[in-house]
């Protein structure tokens, strides 16, 4: 049995959002609009609580890096039956090697079994921070994981990749990050929602660590995609091949 | 197909801005609630209902129920949604802890109600009814009753249902016949039952109906009527399912709306008698009823409301999308328009809108002031509390209602043409809408217990309580009157205020002298009531949204859509007190004039 998965989480602007670009183009709007949890990092917690109740772990940690607004989103992981949580608290934006750093100093501090994290968050659909813990650790990785079977010190994952479908066996401790079709995430109870609250969530300031978050990358703008412009009517069946060679350039 | 939002930012607005959550929270009971709780709660009942509800409520109104022998099939989905709903704990939210519920206050029941009635309507009146059930036992049931049927009926694995009407005793309950014969431990029933919402279906196990008889030697009329526990099942002693009692659903009505919500004719007693258990004393039957009515009112006017939101939000997203004709800018170029640059459909689109979260606000006040009379540790509060919470029942059941009939219709308008077919889901709302001015009391029956039960037998005290506090509440408004809008909302609302003053002080003068000229003018009345009453929360609203955008702070798109929508409803809806009050005290001469044979 697993002592401890650790399940990172993000928050995320709400899928149902429409997202709308800043003014200056600095980024994408966030204030007043609808944040939720990642929904890759839901599979995430669902599989760590799945595994608890089969009896093949003990305990589950989400960790969230953020402002103190994140730790609504540890209050859902809780509410979802995670048993403590970790709040590292930061207001700058990180990247995710700078994401992939803290994790590492929680995941030595906590000394866990297995990481469960998404393969990707929808806002910027980096998918890296998984792939970059994994190699700061120096441990196995399985990503885009769509069946998790664990066994002894071993994780069976059944990977989805183009074409079809890889299974790989890890040995533990890992870093696993979920598909979409891994799960299907449960909904949160009432009575989970009230015992959230008294489930333990410690603090951590992010400067406690003593890393760099110096950005990598400089964001040089942000903008909408181009509006779909208005089809037209071809004459003759010349004319499409023409077009579609031509102009759309997708035939040859 | 547009999905449904549950409109959690207006929720919580209500809740912080204008209610006074704190204070509600700080009730005794309520220790483990607090505001980021309730929160949370929203965004997970918002959750469910989109995600679980509203994907049932098109299929379950086309696919209706079916009764096959005594058995009723839920439609495609109900089954399964109402397992969720149960797993998830929704069923249990205002229940008492004792018997499994969650004891969580009535404001967020009210908004989690409205939720749940928006996505799918049909559905939610089952849980409904059972909470009734609920409420009813856990007051006047024996501790055995309670331990027997209360756990299994606050987690939902059974379901509960209110038989109240007969076909010769509808609005006017003197008149039930179903009788209830004395034999031992229990008494058996005999008799039959109509509009029995929910009264037989599979999605549980076990079904415990509460049901109104008369038993062989009671008075005549309301004096003689007894509650009676009749499970379809009865309850062995350790609490398993034993015999099949003797009652069933005998057909299910073909109705207007609501298609996926069964409505049963029950017949009790076809082979000797259904096995009844008293609740209470024989003959306190309809005063037993009564003390759920109001809460049951407060629910069908709840239902009121979501269905005029989510025929708004309907709409909305429609005169978003769908283009025709041209700007009127610039009609010469320039492409199509979407409908919603229109500014009749602005007009219409402004008239659901701001109604809905006047309602919203009402609907909210009116759980607020059931929390303190539940709970408040203050005597005198709680009669307060408990005072305007029955003065306002009818209000939130009566106008919320009408006007939902009145917005769905509005909605169907929206979508043109197509608001008529019913593949576009306009029409469905409006068909679910037309039932809830009628249960639960019509409007009718409603305006009739305002302005007597609630107004003129205690000699208008409660309402000139609430009008004091709205004029206390006029003067802070006028303070801000430097900002336009508010200005406009603070003269319109002035002028309502007055109406309903001079229509308050006509009836309870004319009420004791003349009752059938004070009853010509009482749905009048209601709705004045309504009118003005939304318009004092919608300008609280307002002025709350201008006080935290003067420090800079907030929800800019949010809180000036607040104001303005207040503004919209105290220049377009707020004027028509004044014809209101014209009815009430000049119109009842016409209402009662004609002879029968005239009509």
């Amino acid at each position: 049995m697993i002592m401890k998965i650790i399940v990172p989480i993000k928050r995320v602007v709400d899928y149902n959002v429409k997202v709308r670009v800043k003014s200056d183009k600095s980024g994408v709007e966030t204030a007043n609009v609808k944040m939720s949890m990642n929904p890759f990092d839901e599979i995430a917690v669902e599989e760590a609580i799945r595994l608890r109740e089969a009896g093949k772990a003990q305990e589950i940690l989400v960790i969230t890096i953020g402002t103190s607004a994140a730790q609504e989103t540890l209050r859902t992981g809780l509410a979802l039956g995670a048993d403590r949580a970790i709040h590292v608290e930061t207001a700058s934006a990180l990247e995710p090697i700078n994401v992939a750093k803290i994790l590492k100093k929680v995941v030595d501090q906590e000394k866990a079994g297995l990481i469960i994290m998404g393969k990707q968050a929808i806002d910027d659909d980096s998918n890296q921070t998984g792939q970059m813990l994994a190699a700061l650790l120096d441990w196995p990785q399985a990503t885009f994981a769509s069946k998790v079977e664990l066994s002894g010190d071993q994780a069976n994952v059944t990977r989805e990749i183009d074409g079809g479908l890889e299974t790989v066996t890890l040995t533990m401790p890992a870093v696993i990050t979920t598909d979409l079709r891994l799960n299907e995430p449960r909904y949160v109870t009432l009575p989970n929602i009230m015992k959230a609250k008294k489930k333990p969530l410690d603090t951590i300031p992010a400067d406690s660590f003593n890393l760099d978050f110096d950005p990598r990358h400089q964001i040089l703008e942000v903008s909408e995609p181009p509006e779909r412009g208005s089809g037209i009517v071809v004459e003759s069946v010349e004319q499409l091949v023409d077009k579609l060679k031509n102009e759309a350039k997708v035939i040859q | 197909m547009t999905d449904y939002v549950a409109p959690t930012k207006d929720m919580n607005f209500l809740l912080e801005e204008v209610i006074g959550l704190d204070h509600i929270c700080e009730l005794p009971g309520y220790g483990e609630v607090s505001p980021d709780v309730i929160k949370a709660v929203l965004e997970e009942g918002a959750r469910f209902s989109g995600d679980v509800l509203d994907p049932i409520n098109q299929s379950g109104d086309r696919e209706g129920v079916h009764l096959a022998g005594d058995v009723v099939h839920s439609a495609l989905g109900f089954k399964q949604a109402y397992a969720k709903f149960c797993e998830s704990g929704w069923v249990s939210v205002a229940n008492d802890e004792q018997w499994g519920g969650q004891g969580l206050p009535r404001v967020l029941s009210g908004q989690l109600s409205e939720m749940w009635n928006a996505a799918c309507m049909s559905f939610c009146l089952c849980p409904m009814l059972s909470a009734g059930v609920v409420h009813a036992l856990s007051r006047h049931g024996t501790d055995q009753q309670k331990s027997t049927y209360l756990p299994n009926l606050v987690s939902g694995r059974w379901t509960g249902t209110m038989q109240l009407t007969e076909p010769q005793a509808g609005s006017d309950l003197s008149g039930v016949r179903t009788s209830a014969v004395k034999k031992g431990e229990h008494y058996l029933i005999t008799g039959s039952k109509i509009y029995i919402t929910w009264g037989e279906h599979d999605m549980t196990d076990n079904i415990i109906h509460l049901v109104l008889a008369r038993t062989p030697d009671a008075p005549p009329g309301v004096k003689g009527i007894s509650l009676f526990i009749v499970p379809k099942f009865l309850v062995n002693a350790d609490g398993s399912l034993g015999e099949r009692n003797d009652v069933k659903c005998v057909s299910i009505e073909k109705k207007l709306g609501i298609h996926a919500s069964p409505t049963c004719v029950m017949a009790f007693g076809d082979n000797g008698g259904a096995r009844g258990f008293l609740v209470g004393e024989e003959n306190f039957g309809l005063q037993y009823m009564f003390t759920m009515m109001n809460f049951a009112r407060l629910e069908v006017g709840i239902e009121g409301l979501a269905i005029a939101d989510r025929s708004y939000q309907r709409a909305a997203n429609y005169a978003k999308q769908r283009t025709q004709g041209k700007s009127l800018d610039n009609p010469k170029i320039g492409d199509k328009v979407a409908i919603i640059d229109h500014p009749d459909v602005r007009r219409m689109l402004m008239t659901m809108k701001s109604q809905v979260e006047a309602m919203r606000a009402l609907c909210t006040l009116a759980c607020a002031h059931l929390d303190h009379a539940l709970l408040n540790p203050d005597k005198d509060k709680k009669d307060f509390h408990q005072a305007m919470f029955d003065l306002l029942t009818p209000v939130v059941k009566g106008w919320c209602t009408e006007q939902s009939v009145e917005i769905a219709s509005i909605g169907i308008q929206v979508h043109g043409g197509m608001g008529f077919i019913e593949e576009t889901g306009a029409a469905q709302y409006l068909r679910d809408a037309r039932i809830t001015p009628i249960y639960e009391g019509t409007t009718g029956i409603q305006a009739n217990d305002l302005i007597g039960r609630k107004i003129s037998y205690e000699g208008g005290r409660t309402i000139n309580i609430l009008l004091k506090e709205m004029a206390s509440f006029l003067t802070d408004l006028n303070n801000h009157t430097d900002e336009k809008s508010i200005a406009s909302i603070a003269s319109e609302f002035s002028q309502a205020l007055d109406s309903l003053k001079e229509s308050v002080d006509w009836l309870v003068t004319t009420f004791p002298l003349d009752k059938r000229k004070a009853f010509a003018g009482s749905v009048s009345f209601l709705k004045l009531m309504g009118i003005v009453s939304g318009g004092w929360l919608s300008a609280k609203s307002a002025l709350s949204a201008h006080k935290i955008l003067s420090e800079d702070k907030g929800d800019e798109e949010f809180l000036s859509a607040k104001i303005v929508t207040a503004q919209y409803y105290a220049e377009h809806i707020l004027p028509t007190s004044h014809v209101l009050k014209k009815e009430i005290i000049i119109g009842s001469g016409s209402i009662l004039a004609l002879a029968n044979s005239q009509f």
